[in-house]
């Protein structure tokens, strides 16, 4: 049986898997996930967009317990769903790992770990990539 | 040539199952059985951790904590013998997430529990023989062990990556050997989901045969007796083989407790040793000498003799990449949620 459906997420793979974004050249703006033109400088950063590998480190701005899972995702019910803000500046919504009630607050410090995303069923493909963990 | 450890880095799951929970549930004498297998807890893999994701957290910090970029890094070799895909290689997956592609030969290796070490023979190879500068050598496992079988006490998931090179060293390999035969003690047949093993024939002419005489080959080849070195690390089924086989050989508890880790994590297989070199490479000093001798069922062992040089000094070795605070810091789970986890339970539809 072929399966295309993994390819989708192939093209992702640099940025899911070492959260790889972009920088203006223009005005130092990072970018995640990679964005083609700067939303400041709009044309001027045409060209001078540079790929910019995030340190996978920064903050809890805030979060939530998700009790109805997409499909995949009932065994880890509750899980924690939280948007991070990075140290270089972009903001992003990962699930929260290995932490519990309790360990995740606004202004929680977390790091990025490389944890499995979802499969295509058992015979399928999985996915990989980034979530995080509190300090 | 002088061929060495570049820089290493570990990784162990957060969850912890109890012995006594296990035989709790199966009807065996809860205090008992941990004191009889000398493991008391063993670490288990969430639901989105596999040998994957455990081998990239090790490679990861092995790779922080060294010189080298991703792109120097020219081998990624895992050994392990719970691979998410049966075709589709682990390798290729975490030398994408080091930075190492695309200019690098990667595979996956399988010896039962010594495919880690033989992975860290195949890159001393390659860069001794001056092929490629830095290789990277990974030991990983989510193992399985059958709901009730005594395999279930202790197999546990961890991993450990071993950057191996002849330039920025903090120990030199002064020398590995091997020993390998044809024998039947454990083994997982295509397409099985739980190994099978031969219960007290995985003793005596198994564990102890090739470890008794690898570790012997390789102290009569460098000229060495136990009392050369600081330290002694042995594959680790249990927290007693370890101790006994030590004996045999000469050694003293007190060399091989620092890098015997079994107690508290369980038998990682593939990454037993690596693990245990990790936990001794992260207290040891310029000049001791380590002594570390794998097994395999199947069967083989694989043995190296390391000195720890001047260069470890300048390593970050403390904080949560350290392989006490990763055994520290621990969350306990009963059998129910151990079980879930795991994937024991068949769900309704639902995939995990």
């Amino acid at each position: 049986m072929s399966g295309l459906a993994g390819v989708r997420f192939w093209r992702e793979t640099k940025s899911r898997y070492n959260l790889t974004g972009n920088r203006c050249g223009v005005c130092g703006t990072v970018f995640f996930p990679p964005r083609p033109v700067c939303t400041r400088c709009h044309r001027e950063s045409i060209g001078r967009m540079e790929e910019h590998k995030l340190k996978g480190t920064g903050e809890v701005l805030t979060w939530t317990f998700v009790h109805e899972p997409r499909p995949g995702f009932e065994i880890q019910v509750p899980y924690i769903l939280a948007m991070v803000r990075l140290d270089e500046g972009p903001a992003l919504l990962a699930q929260m790992v290995d932490c519990g009630p309790g360990e995740v607050r606004i202004g929680t410090r977390v790091h990025s770990v490389f944890r499995k995303i979802g499969e295509e069923g058992k015979s399928g493909v999985i996915y990989y990539g980034y979530k995080f963990v509190p300090d | 040539m002088v061929v060495g450890i570049v820089s290493y880095g570990a990784c162990i799951p957060r969850y912890r199952i109890s012995s006594e929970d296990i035989a709790r549930v199966w009807g065996q004498n809860p205090p008992l059985i941990g004191k009889q297998l000398g493991v008391f807890s063993k670490s288990v893999p969430s639901s989105d951790e596999d040998v994957v994701t455990l081998a990239v957290e090790a490679a990861r910090t092995a790779m922080r904590r060294s010189p080298v970029a991703g792109d120097m890094v020219n081998a990624v070799y895992v050994g392990s013998e719970s691979h998410p895909y049966a075709v589709k290689p682990t390798a290729g997956i975490v030398a994408e997430a080091i930075g190492a592609t695309p200019n690098l030969t990667a595979a996956d290796f399988e010896f039962a529990c010594k495919a880690g070490t033989a992975a860290m023979q195949s890159c001393m190879g390659l860069v001794g023989s001056g092929m490629m500068d830095y290789g990277m050598a990974i030991g990983a496992d989510t193992s399985q062990g059958a709901p009730g079988d005594a395999l279930e006490y202790s197999a546990s998931a961890g991993a450990a990556a071993i950057l191996v090179g002849k330039k920025n060293l903090i120990a030199t390999i002064e020398h590995t050997c091997s020993y390998t035969t044809d024998t039947p003690d454990f083994w997982r047949r295509e397409g099985q989901i739980y190994p099978q093993h031969g219960g007290r024939f995985t003793g005596a002419p198994a564990y102890f045969k090739h470890i008794l005489a690898c570790g012997r080959d390789l102290m009569k080849a460098v000229s060495t007796g136990p009392g050369d070195y600081k330290y002694a690390i042995f594959h680790q089924p249990n927290g007693k083989f370890p101790l006994r086989v030590a004996e045999e050989l000469g050694f003293k508890p007190e060399q091989v407790r620092p890098g015997l880790l079994a107690p508290e994590i369980g038998n990682t297989y593939s990454a037993a040793v690596p693990l245990g070199l990790a936990a001794v490479l992260d207290i040891a000093v310029p000049g001791d000498r380590i002594f570390v001798t794998a097994y395999g069922s199947g069967a083989g062992s694989d043995a190296f003799d390391i000195t720890v040089v001047e260069a470890i000094n300048s390593m970050d070795r403390t904080g949560p990449s350290a392989v006490r605070s990763m055994i520290e810091r621990k969350v306990m789970i009963d059998y129910a949620t151990y079980a879930k986890l795991r994937g024991k339970i068949t769900m309704g539809g639902a995939s995990r």
